[in-house]
């Protein structure tokens, strides 16, 4: 494999990850939306605190952490770019 | 000061301003103390703030093509971000969002999960290889990637539909705030609205609209926080609202079991005189319904707005300013960072103003008193004038019962600070704010509408020998008439008839978001696949469309699958006729898959440069 390859297959496997991540926030959690809304965060019952604060702020941080990680793939393979 | 230095010097700008417009705010507070009327107050704040943003769209004025597509490729990743959260909340979003949770419950807050995880699939899937390709427009993708006018148009199709469906709204909400702050009949707001938008975007295309967005930002994020912070310190809920509500989500839910939630039956309401679009409480606030198809109908609609998100050519585009593509990947996050800001203090500001109205501890609260004393609140007379707020007296009994109060959606945000005794000064805030959020969203979708049909249509279908300055007008015509058309549409009120915000995501989905992705994900997508995929997927979405709304022919939903989410039909059609016809067709030639190959590496030339 060559060097593009490897950094595109690398860049595949965290992309999917992400949106692993992404479905479960957006999805998966919203499938027990009844169920969990009898536990408690912050005072609030889980399922109402999950739509309305907690899924976004998860979506704030997996992004942030996706940039994060992509760029060090980047450079892994010596395609970071050098100025911002 | 526009001159060199000027993004190196934005922070200062910036905070400059926002000083500004906190002394502007307190200077505003003192004339109401000096006894200055609340419609003078709404006019300054107002005419205040498009005064500042015409003046930036003024500075910004640019005969550079770059400049004017791509603001020159220098917006740094956290001011794109709060331009990118500008044009994307929309007057809609600062009004009726807070108003839809208030009514909608758990079931309307699909809509805040699926317009923010949306941006998890643009930062994933799509902006760091749009930037890469250096693009004008979504189109110029769509027609550079696949090869071919006509994939090209099938784009700006699908793009038009998508914007045009959306804009006729945001240009229908500056009129309405317009004409109530300034005290004009709303068809001539709508036109002050219009003149407003352009004045931001004609001279400076891009680069103008990113930096009166910004500005934009500014306003309605301190005009959102302000009255939601102050509410909750004020009625003891907490100072931090965000953290601190867990109490009175509960006590309303004591609330509703002591009141009852009682669904008034549509003869009662008709009967009783209730202008329409108004509400009373019947959903639980934080209740959460059991069963297989509560889940779908939430799940479902996630879906559709996030996809939806994800193919929305006005956000897209914001991408292609960042300087680099790593730029543009941390800027996704910041956008929705600066989107959350709003986002998560929307149900806060719900919950705050239902406990304010309902809980008889509180003295604002009006549930259980005499409808005689209730009639005679200041901000009751006020809001009942304008057929905002309706008492039904259904059992006669001469007390305001939970179901018996009706009130329009856009309330929530527009009356809460006056609900809950804060001075006008914020109430005039809250109209600049929403006037701001309206008006980033109408400039960011008249350009991309306009920017389509100037560059890929005129420029690249028409004439592609038309030199810099004749493209620079045409664009500029094109923005005037296609802002024109729309304000048109918006005076004649039949905004209504054209359907939901939501529509914009769905036709979006259903035609643009398997071309964009396939086109970098994968190198065997075909010129012939894409054209397939766009047209069946927009039919097949719009005629499931006509098929399910009841305006159009009405027909019962299949699978749950209503008008907002008939993006769940086209876009499934559009992947599935992409790749078979891709694979019945030739696979692409050598240089377009080399082109793929470079536009999935971050570093090196993009591969349109600046000027084409």
């Amino acid at each position: 494999m060559s060097n593009k390859e490897k950094h595109w297959a690398k860049t595949r496997g965290h992309m999917l990850l992400t949106l692993a991540l992404w479905a479960f926030f957006s999805m998966v959690v919203f499938l027990f939306g009844y169920e969990i809304n009898s536990m408690s965060f912050l005072g609030y019952p889980l399922g109402y605190y999950m739509t309305a604060q907690g899924s976004l702020l998860a979506f704030v941080l997996i992004i942030f952490w996706f940039a994060n990680r992509q760029e060090k793939i980047d450079e892994e393979f010596g395609f970071g770019e050098k100025e911002d | 000061m526009f001159k060199g230095g000027f993004i190196q010097n934005l922070p200062k700008i910036y905070g400059l301003y926002t000083g500004g417009f906190l002394v502007f705010i307190i200077l505003m507070a003192i004339a109401e103390q000096a006894g200055a009327s609340a419609k003078a107050i709404g006019i300054m704040f107002v005419a205040f703030t498009v005064a500042i943003y015409a003046l930036i769209g003024y500075l910004s004025r640019t005969v550079q093509v770059d400049a004017y597509y791509l603001a020159g490729r220098q917006v740094p990743t956290v001011f794109n971000g709060m331009a990118t959260a500008a044009d994307w909340m929309s007057g809609a979003s600062f009004v009726a969002l807070a108003g839809g949770v208030y009514f909608g419950g758990y079931s309307y807050m699909a809509f805040l999960v699926g317009w923010t995880g949306g941006y998890v699939l643009v930062s994933t899937l799509l902006a760091p290889y749009l930037r890469k390709f250096g693009c004008y427009t979504v189109p110029d993708f769509i027609g550079t990637r696949y090869g071919g006018n006509g994939v090209r148009f099938c784009a700006v199709l699908v793009l038009v539909l998508a914007s045009f469906t959306y804009v006729t709204a945001q240009i229908n909400a500056t009129g309405t705030i317009a004409a109530r702050a300034l005290g004009i009949p709303f068809e001539a707001g709508v036109w002050v609205g219009l003149v407003s938008i352009l004045l931001c975007s004609m001279l400076g295309g891009m680069r103008a609209v990113t930096w009166t967005q910004v500005a934009q930002y500014i306003v309605l994020i301190v005009a959102y926080l302000i009255p939601v912070f102050w509410i909750s310190n004020r009625i003891g809920a907490g100072v931090f609202p965000h953290l601190m509500l867990g109490d009175e989500v509960a006590r309303i839910g004591e609330l509703e079991q002591q009141f009852g939630l009682v669904k008034n039956s549509a003869a009662d309401v008709k009967a009783a005189g209730v202008p329409g679009g108004l509400k009373s409480i019947a959903v639980p606030h934080s209740g959460i319904a059991a069963g297989g198809m509560a889940v779908w109908k939430y799940i479902s609609l996630a879906i559709c707005m996030m996809v939806g998100t994800a193919s929305l050519p006005h956000i897209l585009m914001r991408y292609f300013t960042t300087p680099s593509v790593k730029s543009a990947r941390k800027s996704v996050a910041w956008s929705l960072f600066f989107i959350f800001l709003l986002y998560s203090s929307a149900p806060m500001l719900a919950t705050l103003s239902k406990i304010s109205l309902i809980d008889p501890n509180l003295p604002t609260g009006i549930i259980g008193k005499s409808i005689a004393d209730v009639n005679n609140i200041e901000w009751v007379k006020q809001w009942s004038s304008q057929k905002q707020v309706f008492i039904a007296d259904f059992n006669g009994d001469g007390i305001l019962q939970l179901n018996e109060w009706f009130m329009r959606t856009g309330v929530v945000v527009l009356a809460t600070p006056e609900v809950a005794g804060l001075p006008y000064v914020i109430s005039g805030l809250v109209a600049a704010g929403g006037m701001a959020a309206a008006m980033s969203t109408a400039d960011g979708l008249i350009l991309a509408i306009a920017n389509a049909l100037s560059h890929d249509v005129y420029y690249n279908m028409i004439d592609p020998k038309a030199d810099v300055r004749k493209r620079l007008i045409v664009a500029r015509v094109l923005l005037v008439v296609i802002g024109a058309a729309g304000a048109y549409i918006a005076s004649m009120r039949i905004t209504s008839i054209l359907g939901a915000v939501a529509w914009a995501f769905d036709f979006a989905m259903s035609g643009l978001f398997f071309p964009l992705v396939l086109g970098v994900w994968w190198k065997r997508a075909t010129r012939e696949g894409a054209i397939a995929g766009m047209l069946t997927g927009l039919a097949a979405g719009t005629a499931y469309l006509i098929y399910v709304y009841p305006k159009f022919m009405g027909n019962p939903a299949w699978l749950g699958i209503d008008h907002l989410r008939f993006g769940l039909i086209g876009a499934p059609v559009c992947l599935v006729v992409m790749v078979v016809v891709s694979l019945m067709t030739k696979a692409p030639d050598a240089a377009t898959q080399r082109m793929v190959d470079e536009v999935r590496v971050p570093s090196g030339k993009s591969i349109l440069g600046r000027q084409h």
